[in-house]
């Protein structure tokens, strides 16, 4: 297994490379051996935006020798939530990595001027970055840098834009232009290291241990990701394909989840993408599938007649509900225009969504006035929100500087918990599908829908006591541990059974049963759950805006009795397998 | 002769499918990664913009060859190249030579040059490349 393991120390500019068979073996990659990685090199107490925070990229075993195992695990102390902070990206990050010939890279400490880093191969690269601060774009950002480095084709680019500088906490770092470590503010964690961007190449090769089995092998996995039913939503519209069935479901929080169902679902939804905007799909590294589509966005010249930018923006389930229903926008231009300008500053589309609706009603009721907002905003009104996102990026008022820490810090502020959609910290995905999805938001390592799936669950099974959701939810996220240990693409979990899993490890010289599989995923989850105690985390700290249970899910109205049931079950199982 | 082609360029999604199979076309070696790869997909600054995708395109007078000091790359009947890795020093005279950029460095120092063996065409989801039937 690919073991080495690269240490970039800013403070000094200076890397050393360890090679850690023991990390590897025992916990594969990713996230299993992130979680340790962290442990190793970081002050549990450490100031998220300070130079004692430490970022790990990590790396699987199937990379790159399979196909859709295309991603790598982000993991810091979260600038937004205080507390554990993992993403995970796709883009070409992964196959880079390990072409360059590492298993995971740690950075520590934080540069005194801006920088750039460059990994090639053996060496790291320390370069000016002066010049590239500031630029708010972070596709202009990508371009430059795109025009001096070589490594086209192979190479990965991650980079911030203007709002990771101005460390808003919910900054993401983007990687080839359209993928992002999205969540939780590894932006600002880059924005607080002065460190601009990060790019890896190189040309490194493995051998299997079993030629020939490796090719068969490989060759049933090539099949399934094409052939099979396994993954077809995402061959066809990708995840905006959910648009219209939560919407149906009474599932799709709209105006801040004043509902959760939206009356123009229909209009941005992914056939109505699909059908009129569409413009091209593109792929991760090592993806047969190329779930990432593109829209075109035509706009015409203020000025000039018959003059038009065509501009791609990439759109998912995730950015038409925050940026869409969640902010009333039921125009596609208009639901284009804001994923644009989002992806402009490099900030999370969901936390910013989720912190505009916030202050939408927020405003509505008087809690703030035009004077903290500069600007109107109100629900289905683009140009507000649009100069409002400039704003979350400048923070001319106190106001924006507050709303750029979070949702959950704003509401602090200025009053409006009741309606600030997040949980630990973390804004709100878009799903009001009932009990397990707040329970996985909850109860999730990163407050990420990803963490437990509740929100597929919901729409399985409706009849779960308190005690059957969370363990439901601790199966799916045990699990879970071992797609991102790997690191495989999550809408490959279909395809990644243990059975495959346990197979796909043979030609490569490792030998795992399925049930030592799981048994491992379980372990990972018990390491992570007390990574993220010691960064300070406390069950009896969460609270729940009450919104959620105002407005009926899918599950009809939710009780608070039942969500309070299940989080003391789950304090318990907790202490049980600490 | 078979070929390797390209048959739609617009439809390349970037996956590098092709890149990484190329690394594993010798059944008795077949290698994990990129190293050995002769394929490489691009992007006209982002895969949105489109994509070209550089491998030999099987010249008749192939100047990498002319230029080889040591043997190396030897022109084969019908165009392109015969690659006798032994004879290799690593001079890249030949990267330096081919228009297309299509010779590649391997991790060791050698080189990568496509073959025209037509493995990688079975990896393409898209139908991007193929191999097939060209004339001489
Ligand atoms: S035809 Fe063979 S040698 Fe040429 S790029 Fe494809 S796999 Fe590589
Ligand atoms: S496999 Fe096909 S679609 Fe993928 S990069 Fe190669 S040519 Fe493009």
């Amino acid at each position: 297994m690919r073991d080495a393991v690269l240490i970039i120390d800013l403070d000094n500019y200076t890397y050393e490379v360890e090679h850690r068979p023991d990390l590897f073996e025992k916990w594969l990659g990713g996230t299993g051996v992130a979680v340790q990685l962290m442990r190793e090199h970081m002050n549990p107490k450490a100031d998220p935006l300070s130079p004692e925070n430490v970022i790990v990229f990590a790396t699987g075993p199937f990379t790159p020798a399979y196909p859709l195992a295309s991603k790598t695990v982000a993991m810091f102390k979260s600038p937004l939530t205080g507390n554990l902070g993992e993403s995970h990206a796709g883009g070409r990050t992964a196959t880079s990595i390990a072409a360059a010939g590492y298993g995971a890279i740690v950075i520590k400490g934080a540069s005194k001027k801006p920088v750039y880093l460059v990994v090639e191969n053996d060496k790291v690269h320390f370069r000016d970055g002066r010049v590239l601060w500031g630029i708010p774009d972070s596709l202009i950002v990508g371009r430059i840098i795109a025009e001096n480095e070589p490594g086209r084709g192979t190479r990965t680019m991650m980079r911030i834009g203007g709002a990771g500088e101005k460390l808003v906490r919910y900054s993401c770092v983007t990687t080839e232009t359209y993928r992002h470590f999205g969540r939780l503010g590894l932006g600002a964690v880059f924005g607080s290291k002065k460190l601009k961007a990060l790019i890896v190449r190189g040309r490194k090769k493995y051998l299997p241990a079993d030629a020939k089995k490796y090719r068969e092998v490989y060759d049933e996995i090539y099949r399934m990701a094409i052939e099979s039913d396994a993954m077809k939503k995402y061959h066809l519209l990708g995840t905006a394909a959910n648009v219209i069935p939560l919407n149906e479901l009474n599932a799709l929080p709209t105006r801040n989840l004043k509902a959760a169902r939206f009356e123009k679902a229909e209009e941005i939804s992914g056939e109505a993408l699909a059908e009129y905007n569409l413009g091209r799909r593109i792929a991760c590294s090592h993806c047969p599938v190329a779930c990432i589509h593109l829209a075109v966005l035509r706009l015409p010249y203020e000025n000039e007649p018959y003059f038009f930018r065509t501009i791609m923006i990439s759109y998912d389930y995730e950015l038409i509900y925050s940026l869409g229903s969640m902010l009333g926008i039921g125009n596609r231009d208009d639901l284009l225009r804001l994923i644009h300008r989002v992806e402009t500053y490099g900030l999370d589309a969901m936390s910013t969504g989720v912190c505009l609706a916030w202050a939408t009603e927020a405003l509505e009721r008087g809690i703030i006035g035009e004077k903290d907002t500069l600007v109107k905003l109100a629900f289905g009104d683009v140009e507000g929100y649009l100069k409002a996102i400039d704003f979350i990026y400048e923070q001319p008022t106190d106001f924006y500087k507050h709303l750029a820490m979070g949702v959950s810090h704003a509401a602090e502020v200025y009053g409006g918990k009741e309606f600030a959609l997040a949980f630990g910290g973390n804004e709100m995905p878009g799903y009001h599908t009932g009990y397990a999805a707040v329970l996985n938001y909850l109860t999730g390592m990163r407050h990420s829908h990803l963490d437990s799936a509740g929100y597929s669950l919901d729409q399985k099974a409706k009849e779960l006591s308190p005690e059957e959701t969370i363990d439901r939810l601790i199966e799916e996220e045990s699990w879970r541990q071992i797609l991102s240990s790997l690191v495989v693409c999550f809408f490959a979990r279909g395809i990644y059974t243990p059975e495959v899993i346990s197979k796909a490890f043979e030609p490569l010289g490792y030998s795992i049963s399925p049930d030592e599989l799981k048994k491992l995923g379980r372990e990972i989850y018990r390491e992570k759950a007390r990574l993220k105690i010691d960064l300070g985390f406390n069950l009896d700290e969460l609270s729940i805006p009450r919104r959620i249970f105002e407005t009926p899910s899918l599950h009809g109205e939710l009780s608070e009795d039942f969500v309070k049931k299940a989080l003391e079950y789950y304090k318990k199982k907790l202490r049980e397998m600490l | 002769m078979k070929r390797l082609v390209v048959e739609d360029i617009e439809k390349c999604v970037g996956c590098g499918l092709c890149m990484f199979a190329c690394s594993r076309k010798f059944a008795k070696r077949p290698e994990i990664g990129n190293s050995s790869s002769a394929i490489l997909p691009v992007s006209l600054s982002g895969f949105e913009r489109g994509a070209t995708v550089i491998f030999c395109r099987a010249c008749e007078e192939p100047p990498c060859a002319q230029v080889c000091p040591s043997g190396a790359l030897k022109p084969k009947k019908g165009g392109g190249v015969v690659y006798v890795e032994s004879l290799c020093l690593g001079c890249h005279y030949c990267v330096e030579a081919c228009t297309l950029n299509a010779i590649f460095v391997r991790e060791d120092g050698k080189i990568a040059v496509c073959i025209h063996c037509g493995y990688c065409a079975d990896y393409c989801p898209h139908g991007v490349i193929a191999y097939k039937e060209v004339e001489a």
